[in-house]
């Protein structure tokens, strides 16, 4: 056969399998939203789930959800700036550090179920903080961390030398120099990676099978006493998260409109993450501007 | 006077200096400490099945039969270790080509519309949690394979299937990177002479960009590999070596997922799904090195 | 006014195995401004960033020799970096004023180091920005975006901004490379006023700038020291062959 002709085969191939991948997302995409949009309503939110019956709502997994990725976050965000600060600025090259990447590649490629299964093992049993939201919480931190090292590095990784040197050249200590202007400099990549990595969070269930639980306390939404086991608020009662949800009433949901429940969760959860990778763009963009612009 | 003032300057940025390095080193100190920790109660508890239970490891690794509360017990795991691997590996078979192509399609053919669209809805795909696609799968892939093909649909197509679309935003994105990152002498030197753009991608820029695709692929099986739930919902759950595509089987990960929350920390069966874990563990360290090795490759 | 200079002994620097600079003695005065001179890649800049040690930063550097000030060998390990660094400013070859507003810019040093009080950093400010022909144009913008101004201006914030911490020497490496001639003249400008207060050790590859703004002139070559002298001398007449090819623009 001519080159050309080759060629042009070869090209439709390409042109009709990329074709194929866009209708193939978009169809995804459409049928999770589509299919589940009609069943959301204000009531679907907000009321409890059911068991055996119709009319089932998604409220507490919802709030679980939310709650769950605050307090994730409330613990990770630390530890990984810690320790991407730690590689980006203190780490020498050497063997050391060459490990310590490793460690985090590792880290960051282990299995979700892997780590719930240590989370089980460690937080719920060794640390007995049960099933929790606590334990679910350190369970995501572990799954999180490597992501957000990474991000944090690359943030000031982004930020120019000669900001670094400005400061230093002031007779400013380089903790400080790193807090005060490497560190504002590197919110733009810092804050979209975070919130990406939310996402990734508020979707995740396998690691919270057996750390946060598989089941909800009946929760009395007027109570926001932390320390109350019926309140929302305490993060040592069980908490079956929307992920954890969806999965549950697809394996072993017995109420008669399960397939319904579980398409109008899956649309809430999908359309979430799609609102974190539309803020974190948004944002990211609209923090870069004010932090470069000349206002 | 002038001198105290100097000395207790002194003593403040050091301290602060000393603050940081100690509360990064703290964090930094967690995270390895961490991942020893979970190698540690992972192996031991996974080992545990041979040195306390007393099965035989050959027995483990090569027996067919998953009957831990039987009479008396079986630890045969292979069905798991080949349904996790043919599961992955079908699913890399299937996005290698999509995501070579679509690859192709965003930095070769329609960089504007590729860049524009393609990338960033593929992109998005990552980040959709996996029960969401366990539950796509168990309504759409598994009544559309039940209808054409014998069996009940769920099995090792459909987690192949399910698998794939996960792992094409990893596949995807690695190969734009690296056909992107082709300098551009190269090309233009084969078009130069006279070679059409499908002998100049195959000739050229398939070969030179072979270790990151692969190194692509193989974060792809890694992923598919460990990724529990969305398997667990289409794969059917039956725990021997299916003779067919189209017909239940497990997965490790499914194992885990159904068994662990049932049995008692302590006895055989359970540790025995720790063993399973401890699996996916060692996999993992494995799928980390072929990708170092890989990189190195593809960085000479 | 205090009278403090700078003294290298023997220094060298070694970016892993190449040494960029080679065993250089020179003693900057207090009150003068001494140019460094040569061709790209003869380890001028080099040079100057280990006199605030600001070559700590790059892996694999290694600094000998010594560098004193006053009574202090900076280069001693035991050294304070950050006290140090506060007794020496720099200015780089790109304006690199911090993503803060004018007014944050040069107060971020001084409150660092101890001044809370508002109405002292007011003053100070202003003070600062009086001293780096600034104030004029920046007054009733101090707390807009420092990044909004012009590429001179912002060149001359960083100057204000290092003067603002109460340094006795300023080193500048190629401080007006990136600026317009205009915007390059009020630099020099600034420089031949500065002077009367600090040590200034500036780095040029602008042969007629080292001529207009400096009282000695040091030329260097592939790492070395060729010739140190008075300004006028050595553009006059000097005593090396090479330097005064270069001088003469036959290389370089």
């Amino acid at each position: 056969m001519k080159a050309r002709t080759v060629d042009k085969i070869a090209t439709g191939i390409i042109m009709a399998v990329a074709g194929f991948i866009i209708l193939l997302l978009a169809g995804f995409l459409a049928y999770i939203i589509v299919r589940g949009f009609g069943h959301i309503s204000y009531d679907f939110l907000t009321s409890p789930p059911q068991t055996f019956r119709e009319g089932g709502g998604i409220g507490p997994q919802l709030f679980n959800s939310l709650f769950l990725l605050v307090l994730t976050m409330m613990i990770t965000i630390p530890l990984g700036l810690g320790a991407g600060i730690y590689m980006s600025e203190y780490a020498k090259p050497g063997r050391l550090t060459d490990f310590i990447r490793l460690t985090v590649e590792v880290l960051s490629s282990f299995p979700s179920i892997v780590v719930g299964l240590f989370g089980l093992l460690v937080f719920v049993n060794v640390f007995g903080f049960g099933f929790s939201l606590f334990s679910g919480a350190l369970a995501l931190t572990v799954f999180n961390l490597p992501l957000m090292v990474r991000i944090t590095e690359q943030g000031l990784r982004s930020v120019p030398r000669e900001q670094k040197e400005a400061s230093l050249a002031l007779g400013i200590s380089k903790w400080k120099t790193i807090t005060s202007v490497m560190l504002p400099m590197a919110v733009p990549v810092i804050l979209t990676g975070t919130i990406l990595a939310s996402g990734r969070v508020f979707g995740e269930a396998a690691a919270l099978l057996f750390t946060a639980g598989m089941s909800s306390p009946r929760l009395d939404f007027g109570n926001w006493n932390p320390l109350d086991p019926t309140s929302p608020l305490n993060p040592f009662r069980p908490a079956e998260t929307l992920a954890v949800h969806i999965w549950k009433i697809n394996s072993e949901g017995i109420a008669p409109d399960a397939r319904d429940i579980a398409a109008g969760a899956s649309a809430v959860l999908v359309m979430t993450v799609l609102a974190f990778n539309l803020i974190a763009r948004w944002l990211g963009r609209l923090v870069y501007r004010k932090f470069t612009s000349s206002r | 006077m002038a001198r105290s003032v100097e000395r207790e300057k002194r003593s403040k940025h050091l301290t602060e200096e000393w603050v940081g390095r100690v509360y990064t080193l703290i964090c930094v100190g967690l995270l390895v400490l961490t991942i020893f920790s979970m190698v540690y109660f992972v192996a031991s508890k996974g080992l545990s099945t041979f040195f306390k239970d007393g099965v035989n490891p050959i027995d483990l690794f090569t027996g067919v039969k998953w009957a831990p509360e039987g009479e008396p017990p079986l630890f045969g795991a292979l069905p798991f270790i080949v349904g996790s691997f043919s599961t992955s590996i079908l699913a890399a078979l299937i996005a290698a080509p999509l995501g070579f192509c679509a690859a192709v399609f965003i930095v070769e053919l329609m960089p504007k519309f590729g860049r524009k669209v393609l990338q960033p809805v593929i992109e998005l795909l990552a980040g959709i949690p996996s029960v969401v696609y366990g539950f796509v799968g168990l309504s759409v892939i598994v009544p559309f394979f039940r209808d054409i093909f014998p069996g009940q649909g769920l099995g090792l197509a459909a987690g192949g299937v399910v698998l794939s679309i996960m792992i094409l935003p990893t596949i995807t994105t690695i190969a734009t990177d690296a056909l992107a990152a082709l300098p551009a002498g190269l090309k233009e030197g084969s078009y130069a002479l006279g070679s059409t753009r499908w002998q100049t991608i195959y000739r050229i820029v398939l070969p030179t960009t072979l270790p990151a695709l692969l190194t692509g692929i193989v974060l792809g099986i890694a992923r598919a590999f460990g990724e529990a739930l969305a398997v667990q919902m289409v794969i059917g759950n039956a725990p021997h070596i299916p003779t067919s595509l189209f017909e239940s089987a497990s997965t490790l990960t499914s194992a885990i997922t159904l068994s662990m929350g049932n049995t008692i920390m302590g006895t055989a069966h359970n540790n025995a799904l720790w063993t399973l874990a401890l699996i996916l563990l060692t996999m993992t360290f494995v799928f980390v090195f072929i990708v170092r090795w890989l990189e190195r490759r593809s960085k000479v | 006014m205090q009278d403090i200079g700078l003294k290298s002994k023997n220094l060298s620097v070694f970016y892993g195995e190449k040494q960029a600079v080679k065993d250089i003695s020179l003693d900057f005065a207090a009150r003068q401004v001494t140019a460094l001179i040569g061709p790209s890649g003869c380890g001028k800049s080099t040079f100057l960033r280990s006199l605030n040690r600001m070559n700590d930063l790059i892996p694999g550097a290694k600094i000998t020799g010594e560098v004193w000030i006053g009574d202090q060998n900076i280069l001693n390990p035991k050294t304070d970096v950050v006290l140090l660094r506060q007794k020496i400013g720099m200015v780089w070859q790109r304006p690199n004023p911090f993503h803060k507003s004018i007014y944050e810019n040069i107060a971020f040093g001084p409150r660092y180091h101890g001044i809370r009080d508002k109405r002292k950093l007011d003053e100070l400010v202003e003070q600062s920005l009086r001293k780096a022909a600034l104030w004029e144009e920046t007054k009733d913008r101090l707390h807009k975006s420092a990044l909004a101004l012009s590429g001179g201006q912002q060149q001359r914030l960083c100057i204000a901004r290092s003067i603002a911490v109460k340094p006795d020497i300023i080193l500048m490496d190629e401080p007006a490379s990136a600026l317009d001639p205009v915007s390059t003249a009020k630099i020099e400008e600034l420089i031949a006023e500065l002077k009367q207060e600090y040590c200034i050790i500036i780095v040029t590859h602008n042969m007629h700038q080292a001529a207009r703004v400096s009282d000695r002139t040091a030329f260097f070559l592939m790492g070395e020291l060729v010739e140190f002298d008075k300004t006028d001398k050595m553009f006059t007449n000097p005593a090396n062959q090479q330097t005064s090819d270069y001088i003469s623009g036959r290389f370089g």
